[in-house]
């Protein structure tokens, strides 16, 4: 409990810069929706120029109309998406690496607890900053949705859908980041780790949609909670769903192993 | 009965070499001293005794128990110093030595303010704020505050001043007569000199011999100097003389074997002055590292 407690207070402060800044993001992309909305139909004939391939790269699709509410949302979640996974993804990365990178891991391991229980509090300590910003999120895009949608109106339960997909986004990164982190000896900058990681899987993403293969679909999360589909289906892909879930649960599982057996680097 | 008992232990990291067949026993109340240079391995013993790092062969018992299988068990009653200190820079002196001490069963407050006033540690000043040898003592309260029954310091003295290093001894003597053993690694050997009562000295991942620090001293080597005009190096050239040399009108060596040969010679010429003494630990040192 005292780990958990210590390291809760230690990623606070990042998960409030972080919370801020996509509540931010939000406000800035629904408070131009008005105006983005008002010229509707030079916009939708805009999109149709483009080819359905070019549009799915950027979270868009000829299915979803972005002058509705949700379809301006689906578009604005693909950026919050990216935002959120850097997050996750660098508390996974740094979860045991900061301890071996700032060499901490010599005061922390001789103390009287076992590797599962310290890999443990970790974890949890993470997820509850993760469900802290979520929560944040939600509040902020419910909010400022119905600060700005004006007369139009939308569905609350697609909506409920579509942000309860980014915890599992999240934990989909956290986990994997974890694992990954565990195969380096040592990770000195962990930024490089998340960003390479996120923008790796969103470009993957965006590569399978442009050559419409769907097999990229089974690696990359960004497919297993794609906007676009649970906004015009009103439902998850299930299937992808289950991909992310047994990602994770591997990645905890193989987690656990690596870091039991691991040999601690000192200087 | 043994603290530690150390049976065959070797650690490779990958193909490099870590310690070979490391084993020696620590018995309880000793102050035992672990010499020799940087790399030779003081380290990576400490550290597989502490689970930080697994072994590649052979095991460890303290108190009885192995190392690893009951480690955070019998890590309850282990204090650690680490050679290089590090700690949460964004953090309070306090707020960390309160966090160490939430580790343990037992309330260490107390033990806590005792271990700072005797090493002067402002308490309340950020981690990041201090000197190197400030978070040195920090890394000695943190390691002592729980009363441990075992103490291991891995070069603990680097960056304490000289009067500091002092205190310092004190306080591991203070413990050590409150029935703490110590496992104290060190390169320096005058300090070893001064604190242990029994020594492993190490050799690229070796140990070379473990004796009283006591029998290292006296049984083994002689440190004699004979000064006169006539006297020459020819003089000693016999067995047990060693590092033989002449320096102005003196002739230096260490002698190890019956001392009375050696004063036939010395008696049988012309000398104006002799002087016989032990080999500080440092002369023994390089001696069993030539």
């Amino acid at each position: 409990m005292n780990i958990y407690v210590f390291e809760f207070k230690q990623n606070l402060k990042s998960t409030v810069i972080w919370s801020l800044s996509v509540s931010a993001l939000i406000l800035m992309f629904m408070s131009v929706y008005q105006g983005f909305a008002a010229d509707t139909e030079i916009l939708n004939e805009l999109l149709l120029s483009y080819p359905e391939e070019f549009l799915r790269a950027f979270g868009m699709s000829r299915e979803v109309n972005i002058a509705s509410v949700l379809g301006f949302v689906s578009m604005l979640f693909t950026f919050v998406q990216i935002c959120l996974a850097v997050q996750a993804a660098n508390y996974g990365f740094s979860l045991v690496s900061v301890e071996e990178r700032e060499l901490t891991a010599d005061f922390l391991l001789p103390k009287p607890v076992n590797r599962t229980s310290i890999l443990t509090s970790k974890l949890f300590a993470a997820v509850t900053c993760l469900i802290i910003t979520n929560l944040v999120v939600w509040i902020s895009t419910f909010t400022f949705i119905n600060i700005f949608k004006g007369e139009r109106d939308y569905d609350v339960k697609t909506l409920i859908l579509l942000l309860s997909t980014i915890i599992f986004l999240q934990l989909f990164f956290l986990c994997v980041s974890m694992l990954i982190s565990l195969f380096f000896k040592k990770i000195k900058s962990v930024l490089t780790f998340s960003m390479g990681l996120v923008f790796g899987l969103y470009i993957i993403s965006a590569f399978g949609e442009v050559i419409g293969d769907a097999n990229f679909g089974y690696i990359t999360p960004f497919k297993h909670f794609e906007a676009n589909y649970i906004v015009s289906n009103s439902s998850y892909n299930t299937s992808m769903f289950l991909i992310d879930i047994f990602i994770i649960l591997i990645s905890i599982i193989l987690s656990y192993i690596l870091y039991k057996k691991r040999n601690i680097q000192s200087i | 009965m043994n603290v530690i008992e150390i049976n065959n232990l070797t650690k490779y990291y990958g193909k490099s070499r870590g310690i070979i067949n490391v084993s020696f026993n620590i018995s309880e109340g000793e102050i035992f001293g672990f010499i020799g240079p940087n790399g030779a391995g003081k380290s990576t013993t400490i550290r597989l005794l502490l689970a930080l790092i697994y072994p590649t062969k052979g095991n460890a018992k303290i108190f009885g128990k192995d190392c690893i299988k009951y480690g955070p068990e019998i890590r309850q009653e282990i204090g650690y110093l680490p050679s290089e200190v590090f700690y949460y820079d964004k953090m309070k002196v306090i707020d960390l030595l309160k966090y160490s001490a939430s580790f343990y069963k037992k309330d260490c407050t107390e033990r806590l303010h005792e271990l700072a006033e005797i090493m002067e540690l402002d308490l309340n000043k950020r981690i990041d704020d201090l000197s190197y040898g400030n978070k040195k003592k920090v890394g000695i309260v943190q390691g002592l505050l729980h009363k441990p029954k075992l103490i291991i310091l891995d070069e603990p003295t680097s960056g304490l001043d000289p009067l500091m290093q002092q205190k310092f001894f004190d306080l591991i003597r203070l413990e050590n007569q409150n029935g703490a053993t110590v496992l104290f690694s060190s390169h320096i050997l005058g300090e070893v000199q001064k604190l242990c009562t029994r020594v492993a000295i190490i050799k690229e991942g070796q140990i070379i011999t473990v004796e009283d620090i006591k029998t290292l001293q006296e049984n083994n080597y002689k440190k004699i100097k004979v000064k006169g005009k006539y006297i020459t190096e020819e003089h000693f050239n016999m067995d047990g003389v060693s590092n033989l040399h002449k320096n102005e009108d003196a002739v230096n060596f260490f002698y190890k074997g019956n001392i009375n040969q050696v004063l036939k010679i010395i008696s049988s010429n012309l000398i104006s002055d002799v002087l016989i003494e032990e080999p500080t630990l440092e002369e023994i040192f390089i001696h069993y590292y030539r």
